[in-house]
C-alpha cells in the first residue's frame, strides 16, 4: 500500500497555535468527543437503530414475511468539510457536470468532439449503453444529465479525486436528508458549536430543477416519479424524494401514452404528465422500444418523448458518459467545450484494451485497483493490495479474456474520518457523493453523501459491501471570509 | 392523486376492518366455546363460508382449535388475520407518502409484533393475546388515520372500505347466527337462549350497548333491530352505509361528477334507513340480509370501474 491515509481530523500541523494536531474544522467535533462518555454515546447509536427501523428507512429486501429489512449502519460522528474546501469542490463539480452535459447532447447529436479527434467515434456507438433512440433528440436546455452524483475521494490535504461520474440514476441522496435529521436530534449540542450549512432544500430545488426542463410552457408543470416498485432496494428514497416534492409515485402501470401523450391514471380521469423523473433503468422504459419483456415501463413513452411532450430526467443513454473508460476522457472534454483546465482531477487510469495499457496493469495487479468498466456497487472488483496471490491470478484471467471490459487505477490511500467501531473510536475510510443538479441552472446543496468502509483497513465503502454512512457537514463561511 | 393509491387506501381499510371485525368474532366464538354445547365451530365456518372446508377438518379429526388457526394464522388463507395485516400492510407501504407517520408506524408496528409471535413455536404460541393485540392495535391504526389524516381524496378512499368491509361483517355475522338459532326465521318462537344472544352481540362487542338502548332482557328482533338498523350504533349496517354514502358524496364533491356507484350507495343507505324491524321479519331476515350484502358486492365492483381502480 502506498502513503499513509490522511486523517481528516488529526491531521493537523502541530504547534500551528491550536496546541495539538486536530484540524481546524474538526475542533468541534474533537471537543464533543473528548466531553462525551462513552455510555452516552452508546445510548445515542442505539437511539439511532430504532429510529431508522421504526421509520422504515430500509434497504434491501423488502416486504419480507419474516419482516427481514436491513438498515444502512449509520455513524453518528459527522464528516467536516470547510467553507473553503467546499468552494474549491462547487466550482469542480459545477465545470465537470457542464462538460459531461455538453458531452451527452454532442455524443447524441453532431459529434463534434469525435470529428476534432478527441474521443474515437466507436468510444461512443459501440458503447453498450448508447442508445440510438436518443439519437438527434433536442432536450429542454440541452440537459442530459440532469441530477450527477460525483463520486471523490480524498487523499491529502489538498488533494481530492474524482474516483467515477454517476448520470444515470444516482442514489443515496435521501440518506443525506435523513442523517441530518437524525443528528439535529440526537446531537443538538454540536450543532450550536459549529455553523453547518442546511440540506433541507435538496427537494425544493430538485423540484425547480424537474420543473424546468418541461417540454410544455405551463408554468406548473405535472412532475411524476416512476419507480420500479416497492421491491426495489431503492424504494424507500423513492417514496421519500416523491412525499418531500408532493408529486406523484408511480409504477409504469400508473402511466399510459394515448396520441403522443403521456398520462397518470387518476379517479378523476387521466391527467397529462410533462415530466418523469425515472429511478428505472433504460432497459425497461418503454416495452415497445426497448425489453419487451419489461413491467416496468410503459408502452409508447419513447414515442411520446421523441415527439418532444414528455421528458424524460436523467436522460436515456447516458451510459456512454458515466462508464469506467469514458472517464478518462473528462479531462478532454472539459478543455473541448469549455476551453478551461479542470478543476477536479482524474485518478491517473490506464485501460486495458491499450496494449501499453494492459502489459504494465498485469505486471502490476498486486498494486492496483482493477474495475470492471460497466461495473458498479463494489463487485467485480480487484483491490490488488489486500488480495491473495490466488485472487490476482484468476482475475489476471478475466482481464486476459477481455481486456476491454477492465480498466485499472493505482490503489489510492483514501482519507479517514473518526468512526464509532466496537471499541471506541478509531479512523475509517471515506468517500464523498455530491449531487448536483442541473436545469435550466446548476445546483448543488453543500455537502453530499459520505460512505464510510466499516471494516478495518477496508477500501469498499458501498452499502451492499458492508459500508455505512455519515452526516457530512460544510461548514459556513467564518465572518470576513466572503462567501 | 393516482387511481392506484385509491385503490391501495380502499382495500388497506377493507383489510384492515376484516382482521378486525375476524378477531372480534373469534374471540367472542372461544368465549362461548368454553361454556356452552361446543356447535360453535360450524357456525363460524358458517361465517366464513367455509363449511365444505371445515367438514372435511372435521372428518380428518379437525376441531374448534385447528379452524381458529387457520383463521388467524394461516398464510395461505387470504383472509386469515395474518394476511390480512400483511396486506393492509402492503398497501400502506406503497403509499407511504399518501399516510401520515403516525398511521404508518402503527400499522407497521403491529406487522412486526405478529411477524415476531409468528416465528415463535406453534405449540407455544399465546393466540389470544395475539387476537387481543391485533383488536387493540387495529382501534389505534383506525384512531390515528381518525385524528392525523388529511381529509382528501386518500381519506375518503380508506373510509369506503373500511366502512363497506365493516357493514358487510355486521350483515354476514347476523345472517349466519340468527340462521343458526331460529331456522324458521321467526324471531318470536322457541326458548330464549340467554348466552347464544349476548355471544351474536358480542361478535360486534355490543352487548353493553344493547343494555343502554333497550334496558331490557335480550329479545332477537330488538338484537337484529340494533345490529341492522341502529345508525347510532357504529358496528350497525345501516350506520355504516351511511358512513359510505357520506364519503361517496364527498368524492363526488372533490370530483364533480356522479355514477352508478354514487347511486347505489345512496340507494342502500335510504333503504336501511327507511326500513322496519317488522317489516324486515316480514319480508324475512335472510333475504333483506342476503339483498343488502349482493348490493355491497355490486357496489365495490361499482367503485371500481367509477375511479378507475381496477
Amino acid at each position: 500500500m502506498a502513503a499513509k491515509a490522511f486523517d481528516e481530523m488529526n491531521s493537523g500541523t502541530p504547534g500551528s497555535g491550536t496546541g495539538d494536531s486536530v484540524r481546524a474544522p474538526y475542533r468541534g467535533v474533537a471537543n464533543w468527543l473528548a466531553r462525551t462518555s462513552p455510555e452516552r454515546v452508546a445510548a445515542t447509536r442505539h437511539e439511532v437503530d430504532l429510529f431508522y427501523r421504526r421509520h422504515g428507512i430500509t434497504f434491501g429486501a423488502y416486504g419480507a414475511v419474516d419482516g427481514h429489512e436491513t438498515t444502512i449502519p449509520f455513524d453518528i460522528i459527522p464528516r467536516v468539510i470547510a467553507w473553503d474546501e467546499w468552494e474549491y469542490l462547487y466550482k469542480g463539480l459545477v465545470q465537470r457536470v457542464q462538460a459531461l452535459n455538453a458531452f451527452l447532447a454532442d455524443a447524441y447529436g453532431a459529434r463534434e468532439i469525435c470529428r476534432a479527434g478527441v474521443i474515437p467515434e466507436s468510444q461512443i456507438l459501440m458503447n453498450a449503453e448508447f442508445v440510438a433512440m436518443a439519437q438527434g433528440l433536442a432536450l429542454p436546455g440541452g440537459v442530459h444529465a440532469h441530477i450527477a452524483g460525483i463520486d471523490l475521494v480524498r487523499v491529502g490535504e489538498k488533494d481530492f479525486y474524482v474516483l467515477e461520474d454517476n448520470v444515470r440514476t444516482p442514489s443515496g441522496v435521501s440518506y443525506v436528508l435523513e442523517n441530518r435529521e437524525v443528528m439535529m436530534r440526537l446531537a443538538p449540542e454540536l450543532f450550536s458549536a459549529m455553523r453547518v450549512l442546511p440540506v433541507a432544500n435538496y427537494s425544493e430545488e430538485l423540484l425547480a430543477t424537474l420543473r424546468s426542463v418541461s417540454f410544455s410552457d405551463d408554468a406548473e408543470p405535472n412532475v411524476v416519479l416512476l419507480t420500479p416498485g416497492h421491491f426495489n432496494s431503492a424504494y424507500f428514497e423513492h417514496a421519500f424524494l416523491a412525499d418531500e416534492m408532493g408529486i406523484e409515485l408511480c409504477e409504469g402501470a400508473d402511466l399510459f401514452v394515448d396520441e403522443g401523450r403521456v398520462y397518470m391514471r387518476t379517479p378523476r380521469g387521466p391527467q397529462r404528465v410533462d415530466v418523469i423523473y425515472r429511478r428505472v433503468d433504460d432497459a425497461f422504459l418503454d416495452p415497445l422500444a426497448m425489453r419487451p419483456d419489461s413491467f416496468l415501463g410503459v408502452a409508447g413513452l419513447l414515442g411520446a418523448l421523441r415527439a418532444g411532450r414528455v421528458n424524460i430526467v436523467n436522460a436515456l443513454g447516458n451510459g456512454v458518459a458515466d462508464d469506467k473508460s469514458t472517464y478518462t476522457y473528462v479531462p478532454e472534454m472539459i478543455r473541448f467545450y469549455l476551453g478551461e483546465e479542470p478543476i477536479l482531477s482524474n485518478v491517473p487510469t490506464w485501460r486495458c484494451d491499450r496494449p501499453g495499457d494492459f502489459k504494465y496493469v498485469l505486471e502490476h495487479l498486486p498494486e492496483l485497483v482493477v474495475k470492471e468498466v460497466h461495473g458498479s456497487g463494489g463487485k467485480g472488483m480487484l483491490v490488488g493490495p489486500t488480495s491473495s496471490k490466488a485472487e490476482i491470478e484468476a482475475f489476471a484471467g478475466f482481464v486476459r479474456a477481455r481486456p476491454d471490459n477492465y480498466i485499472a487505477q493505482p490503489t489510492l490511500a483514501l482519507s479517514t474520518c473518526p468512526t464509532f467501531v466496537g471499541q471506541g473510536v478509531a479512523p475509517r475510510h471515506v468517500d464523498l457523493r455530491p449531487f448536483v443538479l442541473s436545469g435550466r441552472k446548476v445546483t448543488i446543496i453543500p455537502g453530499g453523501l459520505t460512505r464510510v468502509a466499516l471494516k478495518e483497513g477496508s477500501l469498499v465503502v458501498n452499502s451492499s459491501q458492508g459500508g455505512g454512512t455519515k452526516d457530512t457537514w460544510v461548514l459556513a463561511p467564518e465572518a470576513g471570509t466572503g462567501g | 392523486m393516482l387511481s392506484s393509491t385509491a385503490k391501495n387506501l380502499y382495500w388497506m381499510g377493507r383489510y384492515l376492518q376484516r382482521a378486525k371485525s375476524t378477531a372480534r368474532l373469534i374471540e367472542a366464538t372461544q368465549r362461548m366455546a368454553l361454556q356452552s354445547r361446543g356447535e360453535e365451530a360450524a357456525g363460524v365456518a358458517a361465517i366464513f363460508g367455509m363449511e365444505d372446508e371445515f367438514r372435511q377438518t372435521q372428518e380428518q379429526g379437525g376441531r374448534l382449535a385447528s379452524l381458529i388457526d387457520f383463521l388467524v394464522l394461516d398464510e395461505r388463507n387470504p383472509s386469515s388475520i395474518v394476511s390480512s395485516i400483511a396486506a393492509a400492510r402492503s398497501n400502506a407501504r406503497e403509499e407511504r407518502n399518501n399516510i401520515t407517520v403516525d398511521v404508518w408506524e402503527s400499522l407497521n408496528a403491529l406487522w412486526l409484533e405478529l411477524s415476531t409471535r409468528l416465528r415463535s413455536d406453534r405449540a407455544t404460541l399465546d393466540r389470544g393475546a395475539l387476537i387481543e393485540s391485533v383488536k387493540k392495535q387495529a382501534v389505534m391504526i383506525f384512531g390515528a388515520a381518525q385524528v392525523t389524516l388529511l381529509r382528501d381524496e386518500a381519506y375518503h378512499f380508506l373510509q369506503l372500505g373500511a366502512f363497506l368491509e365493516r357493514g358487510d361483517n355486521t350483515a354476514r355475522i347476523l345472517d349466519v347466527k340468527f340462521h343458526l338459532l331460529r331456522p324458521d326465521g321467526n324471531p318470536n318462537a322457541g326458548g330464549l337462549d340467554f348466552f347464544a344472544w349476548s355471544e351474536v352481540l358480542a361478535c360486534i362487542g355490543a352487548v353493553r350497548t344493547y343494555r343502554r338502548i333497550y334496558r331490557s332482557a335480550l329479545d332477537p328482533a330488538k338484537v337484529a333491530e340494533l345490529m341492522i338498523l341502529r345508525r347510532d350504533v357504529p358496528r350497525s349496517v345501516h350506520h355504516c352505509l351511511w358512513m359510505v354514502d357520506l364519503n361517496m358524496r364527498e368524492l363526488a364533491d372533490v370530483y364533480g361528477t356522479h355514477g352508478e356507484a354514487d347511486r347505489l350507495a345512496g340507494e342502500l343507505h335510504t333503504r336501511l334507513r327507511y326500513a322496519r324491524v317488522d317489516k324486515i321479519f316480514q319480508i324475512g331476515l335472510a333475504k333483506f340480509l342476503g339483498g343488502v350484502r349482493d348490493d355491497i358486492a355490486t357496489l365495490s365492483d361499482e367503485i371500481g370501474r367509477q375511479f378507475l381502480l381496477d
